[in-house]
């Protein structure tokens, strides 16, 4: 035994003990959120049973089992069951029932005992619609401006009604269209013509210019109107066309409920779909979720403007992160006079780098966006007072907020690779008749590149994750807007942004439909380790890619 | 110029006429002119330099003076100051915040300690190189350029010629002529090494300084760069500061054995290792001590 210790074998195995654990925890943590996240958009059948309950009363129900689990008969009882005396564990299953407009709840336990055969009949459609979740139920009838065109027993039933819900879709891409762009521009203008105007409220120039200006705003003024009533009338139309056409449902409780095709986004039959047909229906969805907006209070859609709005974030943060990082630990190492103070002031930015990540945020909220913000608002967009521009949380103040998060990783990794580089490629280059800053500048930063780039790997790691500060300082459940779009000036800085971390927390926290969400937190939350995952290994390609470059100088 | 056998050790003692077993010995006396700092002309001359690391006196009023295109050799132990009075020669120990120097160097007349002396400039002149290779994480090419494009050299044509010319005076040329471009730290320790004499001469200094240049190299480097230093002395004055005594028997005509902080002799070559005044010389290059 004492030659086994001697040997360094025990070593051996707890070191390989704590990586095996490692990678156990990282792999199941990954897993669970894969599995969880993904099987949510693998369309699984729907199934129909008969419940006959204790009283002897018949009901149908029908939809998605969702997750089954055996619960002792006392908890059964508890909430309100029958069960009988000599049963003492009971099995009951979940079902997503959809249909939230007919009854008000779409997800349901029910127990097993009572449960009829389970039934997959084909004639079920689950019909995805943008308000109200999904609805489960089998088809009666197409209906097209009040007559029944096709009904389910019609060979071209399913053609049909693929190509209605292919034409509204068509449509509704249309007014959204119009909506976002043409009537957004009209709306810039228009609110840019307000501000002119309260311009020369606020400052009145020279009486023959202002009746110039005055003129100017009123005709363009005009011309937004005129535009905007040609495409209202435009829109109109549009709109009447959506509700052309008709789906009549029928329940599991054979109530009838028509459905207009203008509120559906996709009709599936899954338990008429093979295998291959599912499949492609997943990736659809996978690809819908990543670059579709939210619906329903982000319990259905996609998160796209929260992956577009945490990548845009973390980039801004680079962008300010990296320069002042670099130019701080710059002149801390090479110029400032090692000593007592540089001491204090590398112990205080080290220990920055500790600080709760909350404490930013509020620093962020009260200095940046309150002062800084406040005044920023006075100085240059005092026209559109009382609403603020920049007073207010948006994206830039959220990525300062975030820069000054991560400026110690920054600059402690940038001194430490300053600090690695032997000294005497330093005296190399003085004794060529080289000036310090020559020196600094032509070699000594170069060689510095890997290990910045390594501080701004561990700042976007880092700020891609946070969550609290930007809670206070420009992160929001729902923003209406991109950061960066197609007006003028394309990045709208003071725009609030959504992000993939907040909108986990709010998916999982704060929807209305918690069974609807669950699914969601774990998709959002595999998307958001992926894109740190990706944003990482970008940097970290580069680093490589430098450290090429620079290879035996560093080591 | 008097000669100088610059002494500021009172223990050394004079008289010794037993030859001293030197490593001298590899090369014969007659093979070449019988050398006299007398009849040298003078590069550079050391005043009464004191140097001081904080309270450490490291070096005690050094007295000597560097002739003219020819090599001079620092012997001695390790931390008898030799590579500090080298530095001394561009101003190496001002990056050295707790170095303080007094007494004077001076060089054509000027001495290179006074306030109007622009220390860049200086270094221009004075070139260095040091015992480690530190090739920049640059191109071969832009290695050697580095010196020139300090001063504002762009001119393709002239960077080509003088790199051409610098990589062939360092005998590297025909070894890298077509793989410029490439990356200086793929080269050898003994490529690197004679990269940065290149680079050194690229900027046609008019003495170079070697700390230890060859203490990091092979055998077979060695020699080239021993060969290499024997070509240079045509047009540069160089310095060399070495462990070895072979090597500083073999590349040098005039050597100075140092020990702790003191000049305790300075002669031409051939005598100091055949024939040392000083009872220290003689125990330093006999194998005694060091």
């Amino acid at each position: 035994m004492r030659q086994w210790f001697k040997s360094g074998t025990p070593w051996i195995w707890l070191n390989g003990g704590a990586v095996a654990m490692c990678m156990i925890m990282v792999i199941g943590l990954i897993g669970l959120i894969a599995v969880r996240g993904f099987a949510h958009f693998w369309p699984s059948d729907v199934a129909v049973i008969d419940m006959t309950d204790a009283s002897g009363e018949q009901s149908t129900i029908m939809g998605e089992l969702v997750r089954s689990q055996v619960i002792s008969a006392a908890v059964a009882r508890d909430s309100g069951e029958t069960v009988p005396d000599d049963i003492e564990l009971v099995t009951r299953h979940l079902f997503k029932l959809g249909n939230r407009d007919q009854t008000g709840r779409d997800f349901v336990w029910y127990l097993e005992l009572g449960m009829g055969p389970w039934q997959y009949p084909e004639d079920v459609f689950v019909v995805e619609r943008r308000e109200w979740g999904n609805f489960y139920g089998q088809p009666l009838a197409l209906i097209r401006e009040g007559n029944v065109i096709s009904t389910p027993g019609d060979a071209d039933f399913w053609p049909q009604l693929q190509a209605s819900v292919d034409r509204s879709l068509a449509l509704f891409n249309e007014i959204r269209r119009l909506e976002r762009g043409e009537i957004g521009r009209i709306n810039t203008g228009i609110e840019q013509l307000r501000l002119d105007e309260r311009n020369l409220q606020l400052n009145p120039p020279p009486a023959d210019i202002e009746a110039r200006e005055r003129e100017r705003i009123a005709a363009a003024s005009a011309r937004f109107d005129a535009d905007y009533a040609v495409l209202r009338e435009e829109l109109d139309a549009i709109y009447q066309s959506t509700q052309r056409d008709t789906l009549r449902m029928q329940t599991a409780n054979g109530n009838e409920v028509d459905i207009t095709l203008a509120t559906i986004v996709r009709v599936t039959a899954p338990n008429a779909m093979s295998v291959f047909a599912k499949l492609v229906q997943y990736v659809e969805r996978l690809w819908e979720f990543m670059v579709d907006e939210p619906r329903e209070a982000n319990t259905e859609g996609g998160i796209f403007p929260a992956i577009f709005g945490t990548v845009t974030m973390v980039l801004v943060m680079s962008i300010m992160v990296t320069p002042f990082g670099i130019l701080a630990a710059i002149y801390l190492r090479e110029y400032a006079k090692q000593g007592t103070m540089t001491r204090i002031i590398r112990i205080s930015v080290y220990n920055l780098a500790g600080v709760p990540s909350i404490v930013y945020g509020v620093f962020g909220l009260g200095f940046f966006v309150y002062f800084l913000g406040g005044n920023i608002d006075q100085l240059f967009y005092e026209a559109s007072l009382p609403a603020p521009t920049f007073g207010t949380p948006g994206l830039f103040w959220a990525s300062l907020t975030l820069a000054l998060l991560t400026l110690p990783i920054v600059i402690v990794s940038t001194e430490e690779g300053l600090a690695r580089i032997p000294s005497t490629i330093r005296q190399g280059s003085l004794a060529l008749g080289a000036t310090k800053s020559e020196t600094l500048w032509k070699v000594i930063v170069p060689l510095a590149t890997p290990a910045m780039m390594t501080g701004l790997i561990l700042a976007i790691a880092r700020a891609a994750g946070e969550v609290a500060p930007l809670m206070l300082v420009g992160v929001v459940k729902l923003a209406p807007t991109l950061p960066i779009d197609g007006t003028f000036p394309y990045i709208h800085l003071e725009r609030k942004i959504m992000h993939l971390g907040f909108h986990i927390y709010d998916v999982g926290f704060q929807s209305p439909n918690v069974e609807a969400a669950r699914p969601l937190v774990y998709a959002t939350a595999l998307v958001l380790v992926m894109l740190i995952v990706i944003l990482n290994l970008t940097a970290i390609s580069i680093r490589n890619h430098l450290r090429e470059r620079y290879r035996s100088a560093s080591d | 110029m008097t000669t100088q056998t610059a002494n500021n050790n009172p223990a050394s003692t004079a008289g010794h006429d037993r030859p001293a077993i030197s490593a001298a010995g590899a090369r014969k006396v007659s093979e070449r002119e019988a050398l006299s700092l007398a009849d040298e002309k003078s590069k550079i001359e050391v005043n009464d330099l004191n140097l001081y690391y904080g309270n450490e006196h490291a070096l005690k009023g050094i007295n000597l003076t560097i002739p003219e295109k020819r090599v001079t050799a620092f012997i001695g132990p390790s931390g008898c100051g030799k590579s500090t009075l080298l530095r001394c020669f561009n101003r190496m120990n001002d990056l050295v915040d707790i170095c303080r120097i007094e007494g004077e160097v001076i060089m054509d007349g000027k001495n290179i300690y006074d306030r109007d002396v622009d220390v860049a400039e200086l270094r221009r002149n004075v070139g260095m190189v040091f015992q480690k290779p530190n090739p920049f994480p640059k191109s071969i090419y832009e290695n050697v350029a580095y010196g020139l494009r300090l001063q504002g050299v762009s001119s393709r044509r002239v960077l080509d010629e003088v790199v051409e010319k610098s990589l062939r005076a360092a005998a590297l040329w025909d070894e890298v002529k077509d793989r410029l471009q490439d990356n200086a730290f793929g080269m050898s320790g003994g490529q690197q090494q004679r990269l940065v004499i290149a680079r050194a001469i690229a900027i046609e200094p008019e003495v170079i300084l070697l700390d230890e240049p060859a203490s990091a190299l092979d055998p077979i480097s060695t020699l080239k760069i021993e060969e290499l230093i024997n070509e240079l002395k045509r047009d540069y004055t160089i310095i060399i500061v070495t462990h070895n005594m072979q090597q500083a028997a073999r590349v040098s005509d005039y050597t100075a054995f140092m020990y702790i902080g003191n000049l305790v002799e300075y002669g031409d070559t051939d005598t100091l290792f055949t024939n040392p005044s000083k009872k220290q010389t003689e125990d330093y290059i006999t194998g005694r001590y060091g």
